[in-house]
């Protein structure tokens, strides 16, 4: 007992330098927790994804449209419950700034097949009646202001021209996980435009999203999918959905991987203020370690005095980091607008946080414990600090 | 009279351990500012080389990149017939009517896919851009199944080495020579035919005219005529021009991210050398002391501890600038977020970046040592030789 008085006794008696100490702790968990969730909010659309459903697109890459009559076809490959079909539409809201994704979809069937966009019954028949409907996420809704009824105005860069459209209904989330900043409208209204504007292009999808009975059937059916439309003019590509989404993170990787390293580069700056404090420490304190040694104490004690205290500033700041990092990811959200859709600071980052705090705490008492223990007493006594 | 310049410096030799520790906080922190400046100014270089300022691109009205753009064959035919248009030595216009798809590629080795723009050129295609050169294999021949890759390409993607092909569009497609386009944008792209392309993915539309202009300073000219002409939906832009537009959000992106990072650094490494500091104050309180008694003023006390936090700092700028420096051998590949294709670019250090990291790791130093410093001034003598 008394060893934790004096640890805390010697935690106290340089009280500008432990606050200095801690506050860069506490900083530098705070970023790192902050760059994990950016991480895992990069890979938020594939944690989202059902393994219940396929992506079919055209096999050159994304940017190649498929006949819508290829619906019918996947209709009757067994194991394929329902297909629906979406289509990226790309226009911008006022300016460049405001991104967020647009889809044009089969309204009958697009959200049967994700049912964790949860949308009341009356907004979603309003939605249906409604050629120039659309429907948005409710982080859309709550940054730009939208209701119901409204008119929103979109620029279209890839089907040009000025697109309004109608809002009849507003989703939720299932989970915290669910994306609520997209955008969704009726297949049909772009397609009648694209009939008038460039007839060629019209009939065509972007991707089929096909819902499937068994997810254990996901491979065979993705290749009998494929298998099917085989040397035809549009080759399709079948992955399941968390696959698709990972072969989006897997383009910005070098992005990602630049964010981790980063992120635990911040752990090793702290690592050595923390390990310079207490190497300053125990420098000012050896004829100290050498009195208590020349009255009978042995050096684990030292060591316990020594990573005890780091142990105890490097744990009270990485625990106010933590603490912190709630309110600070709800505000960096808050002013990031539509950058990121889904932002959760995770269990797992809080973990890794105090697992940072506690390396933090023992990395740094090493050298200095070390020192300490191994000092000879009379020189000890006569060190000057 | 100042502090002798080599107390300071014994000062950080005297307790090793702590400089080193200091002085390491500060290289990480200068090392992180200077890799995404180093990385944007790779950016920018690898865009803006990709134009030249003498060609205009011309695509469709509002469509931002080259994929999303389509100008049909009529169109195309007027924009080739501007007056302003240059003429070769055989008297053949220079222009390239040019289709621009993307491609899903699998990366070598992990077999991730990622978009990579193909290309379609006219016969003057290389001609307009005299940046790029051949340097393995030959050209394709036109009017075959045959496309050249640019190294970077060649290097990084199943299917793209010299010899080896690639399926798309119904048809197998053989890379016939490998080509270098002097660290610009180009060199993340495939090269082939544009008729051939164009019938591969059923295209009717060209997506951009690219076209040497006869004088560069005719630009505003030609913009005009061509824009306000009622058969065309097109806008022009200097090549140059339109690819540093390109890289706009993603160089804003690593800009941000990167400088919101080095400012939450740096105030672990400004409070690392405040520690270091304070207590160098804190050890050496007699030392000051006897300073003051044999008549040194506080001013040259204030300064012998300030230089002693700035050498704390240029030491650390100096090798985290070493460290980054290193950086220019790697190569970084991303998703350009405007163009969704694939993109490799490099970290430049340029003489502009090193001065600001430099200056970055002093300002740091100085604030870490400016509070101590003063401290060290404002002792009183008598004080300060009784602490001893």
């Amino acid at each position: 007992m008394y060893a934790l008085k004096l640890i805390l006794r010697n935690a106290l008696r340089h009280k500008l330098r432990t606050a200095l100490t801690m506050l860069g702790i506490v900083i530098a968990v705070l970023a790192f927790g902050l760059l994990q969730t950016v991480v895992d909010a990069w890979y938020a659309g594939a944690n989202a994804a059902s393994d219940k459903r396929l992506i079919t697109r055209n096999a050159i890459s994304l940017v190649f449209p498929l006949p819508i009559s290829y619906r019918d076809r996947l209709r009757q490959i067994d194991g394929i419950k329902s297909v629906s079909f979406a289509n990226w539409f790309g226009g911008v809201y006022i300016n460049e700034r405001n991104f967020f994704p647009q889809f044009a979809v089969d309204p009958q069937t697009y959200f049967a097949l994700y049912p964790e966009y949860k949308i009341a019954p009356e907004q979603l028949k309003a939605f249906l009646r409604d050629r120039r409907g659309c429907v948005v996420g409710r982080k859309l809704a709550n940054l730009y202001g939208w209701k119901l009824g409204d008119v929103i105005p979109l620029r279209g860069t890839i089907y040009t021209g000025n697109w309004e459209f109608v809002v009849r209904a507003i989703y939720d989330g299932r989970d915290t996980s669910t994306d609520t900043a997209i955008f969704f409208f009726q297949w049909d209204y772009l397609n009648e435009a694209i009939n008038r504007m460039y007839p060629r292009r019209a009939n065509s999808v972007g991707v089929f999203v096909l819902q499937i009975d068994e997810a254990d059937r996901a491979a065979e059916i993705a290749r009998k999918v494929d298998a099917t439309f085989k040397n035809s003019l549009a080759e399709t590509l079948t992955e399941t959905e968390k696959a698709f989404q990972l072969g989006f993170v897997s383009m910005t990787e070098a992005i990602v991987l630049a964010i981790r390293i980063v992120s635990f580069l911040v752990i090793f700056i702290i690592m050595a203020v923390m390990a310079n404090t207490m190497a300053m420490s125990t420098r000012e304190r050896l004829s100290e370690y050498a009195t208590l040694k020349a009255i009978g104490f042995r050096p684990g004690f030292l060591l316990l005095l020594i990573f005890g205290e780091s142990l105890i500033i490097a744990l009270i700041a990485g625990t106010v980091g933590c603490l912190l990092t709630f309110p600070v990811a709800r505000t960096f959200v808050a002013h990031t607008g539509t950058l990121f859709h889904v932002f959760n600071v995770s269990s797992q980052t809080i973990l890794m946080q105090l697992g940072a705090a506690f390396v933090i705490g023992t990395v740094a008492a090493v050298v200095p414990s070390l020192r300490a223990a191994r000092q000879g007493i009379a020189e000890g006594l006569r060190a000057i600090g | 009279m100042p502090v002798p310049f080599s107390y300071s410096l014994r000062n950080l030799a005297v307790r090793k351990l702590t400089t080193a520790l200091t002085v390491g906080g500060m290289a990480l922190v200068v090392f992180v500012f200077s890799t995404v400046l180093m990385l944007e100014a790779g950016l920018r270089s690898t865009l803006v080389g990709t134009g030249s300022y003498d060609n205009a691109l011309v695509t469709r009205r509002g469509s931002g990149a080259e994929v999303q753009s389509a100008v049909d064959r009529v169109q195309a035919g007027i924009i080739e017939t501007q007056p302003e248009v240059m003429l070769d030595a055989q008297s053949q216009r220079l222009v390239s009517k040019e289709v621009v798809v993307l491609i899903s590629l699998r990366k070598r080795g992990s077999d991730r896919p990622a978009n990579v723009v193909i290309r379609g050129i006219g016969p003057q295609g290389m001609a307009l851009r005299p940046q790029v050169q051949l340097v393995d294999g030959r050209m394709f021949r036109p009017g075959s199944s045959e496309i050249i890759a640019g190294r970077s390409i060649g290097e990084r993607f199943a299917g793209a080495g010299l010899g080896e092909t690639l399926r798309f569009g119904m048809r197998d497609w053989t890379v016939v020579g490998h080509f270098d386009a002097g660290r610009s944008g180009f060199d993340s792209e495939i090269w082939g035919d544009t008729n051939q392309l164009m019938q591969a993915f059923r295209r009717t539309m060209y997506s951009s005219v690219l076209l040497r202009l006869s004088d560069a300073r005719a630009f505003d000219a030609f913009k005009r005529r061509v824009e306000g002409d009622p058969r065309l939906t097109v806008e022009a832009k200097r090549e140059s021009v339109f690819y540093a537009e390109q890289s706009e959000a993603l160089a804003r992106f690593i800009r941000i991210l990167g400088l919101t990072l080095s400012i939450i650094f740096s105030t672990g490494a400004v409070i690392g050398a405040m520690i270091t500091m304070y207590a160098a104050v804190a050890n050496r309180t007699a030392e000051i002391g006897t300073l003051r008694a044999i008549g040194f003023r506080s001013g040259s006390i204030l300064w012998a501890f300030l230089l002693e936090a700035l050498l704390i700092g240029a030491i650390g700028g100096a090798l985290g600038l070493a460290l980054a420096s290193l950086m220019q051998f790697v190569s970084f590949s991303t998703m350009n977020f405007q163009t969704f294709a694939e993109l490799a670019f490099s970290f430049k250090l340029t003489p502009a970046i090193a001065v600001q990291a430099m200056l970055f790791a002093v300002v740091m130093g100085l604030l870490g040592g400016l509070l101590p410093a003063l401290r060290a001034a404002r002792l009183k003598v008598v004080d300060a030789l009784r602490a001893a």
